[in-house]
């Protein structure tokens, strides 16, 4: 393995941005593809296969064995609200294997009694988001029901290209919300990918078993997320979706 | 690396059946046969280690395969019945 694959692999997992090790395996010559890159021909189709699937495996091109090792970061979610949803949603995240935050300036919900054990900031999502911003491999989940918390975060979330967007809120709260973030210019598709109201609809009817709604439709999103053979592609595509 | 060390690293490449360790899979050897990761949850990391010093000493990349249906299998087979294939490599 060339040292200067594993530095640019080892850059590209710090930073949280999905990347192939491509290793041709009769030469054993190896070299990085990014989701940014652009590769042509069938090895840029079978790129961005692996990319969405995030599966490893060894393929033959055009009569050569390559073997694509497929880095995609660890999905994240991050949660706008620490209300009792937020607690049932920490616990079943962390069992299906998600790295979950909790964001709420509100110090009278966001305490650590209320969140052991889990990554709490009791600060505006404005403040925490500069710090430690979104990015395509983070799921939004913004559940205060206030406006003045939650459509900041959710704005960011669609510029970020965060791979899930949901917002709690009735169809008539939802409503309100898009006619508020239209306004703050947010454009009709970026709003058709707000997941509201929040969860898969399995009749959720508590904290918990929308907790359960919400980690279910977290999960379909990660595992449909569109083909990236480009970042260029990806958002190309979920323009046209 | 940065301490001199020489470094192997060994990657599932292939899986039949059912192996214990997905296609991708690391486990990382210095010449020392310090190693770090798994490719198989422990039952053939020992031939895969012997090899990398080898490959260490050569350069030269091995494909590597274990399973039920191998001779070897017997002595460093994996008891899930799956099959593996795990190359290894030099680092540099």
């Amino acid at each position: 393995m060339d040292p200067a694959s594993l530095k640019k692999l080892n850059a590209a997992r710090r930073e949280r941005r999905a990347a192939i090790l491509l290793t041709e395996m009769e030469t054993g010559r190896d070299r990085v593809i990014l989701e940014a890159d652009e590769v042509a021909g069938a090895l840029g189709d079978l790129a961005a296969t692996a990319f969405r699937s995030g599966k490893s495996g060894m393929h033959a091109v055009e009569g050569k064995k390559y073997f694509l090792n497929v880095h995609v970061p660890a999905p994240r979610i991050a949660a706008i609200g620490a209300v009792h949803i937020t607690q049932a949603l920490a616990a079943i995240a962390a069992i299906a294997g998600y790295e979950i935050r909790v964001i709420d300036p509100r110090t009278a919900f966001a305490t650590p009694e209320r969140f052991s054990g889990v990554d709490l900031a009791a600060e505006w999502p404005q403040d925490e988001l500069a710090k430690r911003p979104l990015d395509a491999f983070t799921a939004l989940v913004a559940v205060t029901h206030d406006p003045k918390i939650d459509d900041f975060p959710i704005i960011e979330a669609l510029k970020t290209n965060c791979f899930y967007v949901g917002a709690l809120g009735s169809r008539k709260t939802h409503a309100k919300r898009v006619e508020r973030l239209k306004a703050e210019g947010v454009s009709e598709t970026e709003l058709a990918r707000i997941h509201a109201p929040i969860g898969l609809d399995i009749a959720a009817s508590n904290p918990m078993e929308i907790a359960v709604a919400i980690i279910g439709e977290i999960i379909q999103a990660y595992r449909t997320r569109p083909v990236q053979g480009s970042v260029a592609s990806g958002a190309r595509e979920r323009r046209e979706a | 690396m940065k301490e001199g060390r020489e470094v192997a690293i060994a990657t599932v490449v292939e899986t039949w059946g059912s192996a214990p360790r997905p296609t991708g899979a690391h486990l990382v050897i210095d010449g020392e046969g310090n190693f770090e990761g798994s490719v198989s949850g422990g039952c053939v990391e020992g031939a895969v280690i012997a090899d990398a010093m080898d490959v260490l000493h050569s350069g030269e990349p091995k494909m590597l395969e274990f399973g039920v249906a191998d001779e070897t299998a017997w002595q460093v087979g994996l008891s899930c019945g799956g099959k593996i294939r795990v190359y290894v490599e030099r680092v540099g």
